[in-house]
């Protein structure tokens, strides 16, 4: 078999046994199906608000318009009970007859103001309790002025419905909202940590091969392209492995969300060309870091000093994410565009822009192709610099060092 | 067709000249000693002949072709600096490595197990190689150098670190591979240690390369011409001998340049004095190179 084969497939299987690749791969599967079932759970036991228990509100009428619609129905209704004198009120309040009471001032018509008192102390007077004065107030106001639809109407004048229209006029499949951007979001992060995972796992196998001195025995055996092709393919295979089963539980634990949660989960919708474009921007991202990473790897003496090394190359694939808010607010702002275009930072800013508007196709395809480029250049130099440090051992070389050696590999 | 030639083989880091215009040849059957101190290029030398460095100029010729990846194949080599994955069995590290010189996992696993048989450590096959000692290690990586059967097997520094008995066991095991007919570089600067086992050497100093032959006519070249003795009661007046130095224990005879060691013998046997050792001295590798090195300067 041809031996770079043999070292994807070593690599390959030797990720895939680590205990850490293992726990990684699967709890995000499994922490999305723990929050849905605990989701469930609680619903289960949280018992539902009882019917039927009327609140009886107290109030002052000092306009004077004020006497009908006393019976409010609702969830729960509530019944309204008037009095002259705000000691009354209080009085009742204090023996818990009545669960608040508030005072409808005689300006009240100018203003609008209205004093409320209740024993409860609360953040903001609850919906229930707004809702039902509001309709109480509203009805009162409009009563036998307008029809019963018009007061309706008044209560609640804008339900609004928006639909987003794709270019042809058709109705577009994507709506957008904040379901349309959760996902995208989750994407990102989740593409970066597969990307870091894999090229981590990179790191820190020539790490290892260095501490333990078997680097050389391997090159006794193999050329230097052939054990680093083979390294950073067989990693690739198994980040790709975990990044598709991440994909596919996405959908699935999507699906269920939307289902049985619903609400603003139910909004949630993975689209194709996300899927499609994650598993290239994964694809292209790994394949980037984890070219950086093997050159970095092969300078540093010891796995923890390659790591260190690599860390100005992995913070630019984190901007992106600090940025959000900007990117998401102008998509098409010169920072959004200058993040998509900028190999270290395109991935996640893919991820993020697709959320919340479409991207030029331009852009994307001038990304990629910056991106394959920066990946064969690095490439070739990283071949130079993992044969020029492999065999250095002891003794991480200084900067100057590194330029003199690679000036005459 | 010999092993191994190498030819005016020049390699420099940066300004320094590491190997500078080194020559030599290694036979399939023999053991070559491949010595000098420590920095002498040895070690450069080996990584050219790998392929895993390139030479500056000079030709590079292995088992009758010029180097290439499908060279590697037909090398075993125990390098220096040596190691194995740590959490992977000792069955599956052999089987991997093997591999990847190119021949079949299944061959590789009956290879292995007969190797492992060999040294006495098949009941550790299963064990990760970092729950084995230090000494075993070092046998697994041993069997790996020559698990695939290779026609020239270099050792660089193989007994750094050994015990006396695997020691034993690593110099029967060498032995047996010149007698199939292998060709064997050993490289080291422990230049004793391998003295017994090499047919011819190759010195080398900062590079150059000092002293090139047959171990024993070297040997000769450098000797003193002078015997050891270890007797009992006094020794009369001996023909032929210049000066004598006195050890202790034993004595040094200097004989001038017609005298042999038989002639001596001879008088000391008409003395009658009891004879314990009687021992032609042959200078060390060690004496040799520093002589060498002494006169360079």
């Amino acid at each position: 078999m041809n031996k770079t084969i043999l070292i994807i497939k070593h690599e390959f299987l030797q990720t895939l046994r680590r205990k850490s690749f293992i726990i990684m791969t699967l709890a995000f599967p499994v922490l999305g199906l723990l929050a849905i079932g605990g989701y469930q759970v609680i619903q289960g036991i949280t018992p539902p608000p009882a019917p039927g228990e009327e609140v009886t509100i107290g109030y002052i009428d000092e306009v004077g318009i004020f006497n009908d619609f006393t019976e409010q129905p609702g969830e729960p209704p509530v019944s309204l009970v008037t009095y002259t004198t705000p000691e009354e009120a209080t009085g009742d309040l204090l023996e818990e007859d009545i669960s608040e009471y508030f005072i409808i001032p005689s300006d009240y018509l100018t203003t609008g103001l209205i004093t409320r008192f209740t024993l409860e102390r609360e953040l903001e007077p609850p919906k229930e309790t707004r809702e039902a004065i509001t309709s109480f107030l509203v009805s009162n106001l409009l009563g036998g002025q307008t029809s019963s639809e018009v007061i309706e109407r008044v209560k609640s004048p804008l339900l609004l419905n928006s639909i987003t229209l794709d270019e042809t006029g058709q109705i577009a499949k994507e709506q957008g909202g904040p379901g349309a951007f959760i996902v995208p979001y989750l994407f990102s992060i989740l593409l970066l940590i597969a990307i870091f995972t894999s090229s981590g796992f990179l790191l820190q196998g020539l790490g290892e091969e260095k501490e333990n001195r078997i680097i050389e025995i391997l090159l006794s055996s193999v050329s230097a392209q052939q054990l680093l092709t083979g390294k950073v393919l067989g990693l690739g295979a198994a980040g790709l492995a975990q990044m598709l089963v991440w994909l596919l539980t996405a959908r699935v634990l999507v699906e269920m969300a939307s289902t049985t949660i619903g609400g603003l989960l139910s909004t949630l919708q993975i689209p194709g060309d996300l899927l499609v474009l994650s598993l290239v921007y994964f694809i292209l991202g790994y394949l980037l870091f984890a070219v950086i990473m093997a050159g970095a790897g092969s300078i540093g003496a010891t796995a923890r000093e390659g790591q260190q090394m690599t860390v100005i190359f992995t913070l630019p694939a984190v901007v992106p994410l600090w940025l959000t808010y900007l990117i998401v607010e102008n998509p098409d702002h010169v920072v959004s565009q200058i993040l998509t275009l900028f190999p270290l930072t395109a991935p996640i800013t893919v991820m993020i822009r697709l959320g919340t508007a479409d991207i030029p196709v331009w852009q994307l395809v001038v990304s990629i192709i910056l991106m394959i480029v920066t990946i064969i250049g690095l490439l070739v130099l990283a071949a130079k610099i993992f044969r020029t440090f492999l065999l250095m051992y002891g003794k991480t070389p200084r900067l100057g060092e590194i330029v003199r050696y690679l000036r005459q590999a | 067709m010999p092993a191994v030639t190498v030819n005016n083989v020049c390699k420099s880091f940066g300004d320094k000249l590491v190997v500078n215009d080194v020559s030599f040849s290694v036979a399939l059957g023999e053991i070559f000693g491949l010595i000098g101190p420590n920095g002498a290029g040895k070690t450069t030398t080996i990584r050219m002949m790998m392929d895993i460095i390139k030479p500056d100029s000079g030709e590079i010729n292995i088992l009758g072709e010029n180097l290439s990846e499908a060279t590697k194949n037909g090398i075993g080599y125990l390098p220096e600096e040596r190691g194995l994955y740590k959490k992977i069995s000792v069955l599956e590290s052999l089987v991997y490595l093997a591999s990847l010189k190119g021949i079949s996992a299944s061959w590789a696993r009956s290879r292995a197990e007969e190797l492992l048989r060999r040294v006495d450590l098949l009941p550790h096959k299963g064990k990760r190689i970092e729950e084995l000692s230090r000494g075993m290690g070092q046998l697994i990586q041993f069997l790996v150098t020559i698990i695939h059967d290779p026609r020239l097997v270099i050792l660089d520094e193989p007994f750094a670190g050994l015990d006396p008995v695997n020691t034993k066991l690593l110099k029967e095991i060498i032995l047996d591979l010149r007698s199939q007919g292998k060709a064997i570089i050993l490289s080291t600067h422990r230049m004793n240690e391998v003295e017994e086992l090499c047919d011819r050497v190759l010195m080398i100093d900062k590079g150059h390369s000092v002293l090139y032959g047959e171990l024993a006519k070297i040997k000769t070249k450098y000797a003193n011409n002078s015997v050891f003795v270890e007797f009992e009661g006094k020794m009369g007046k001996l023909d032929g001998v210049v000066s004598k130095k006195d050890y202790g224990q034993y004595t040094e005879l200097f004989l001038d340049e017609e005298t042999t060691p038989q002639k001596i013998m001879q008088q000391l046997v008409s003395q009658g004095i009891k004879i314990n050792r009687f021992e032609v001295s042959t200078p060390s590798l060690n004496e040799i190179f520093l002589q060498v090195v002494a006169k360079k300067k």
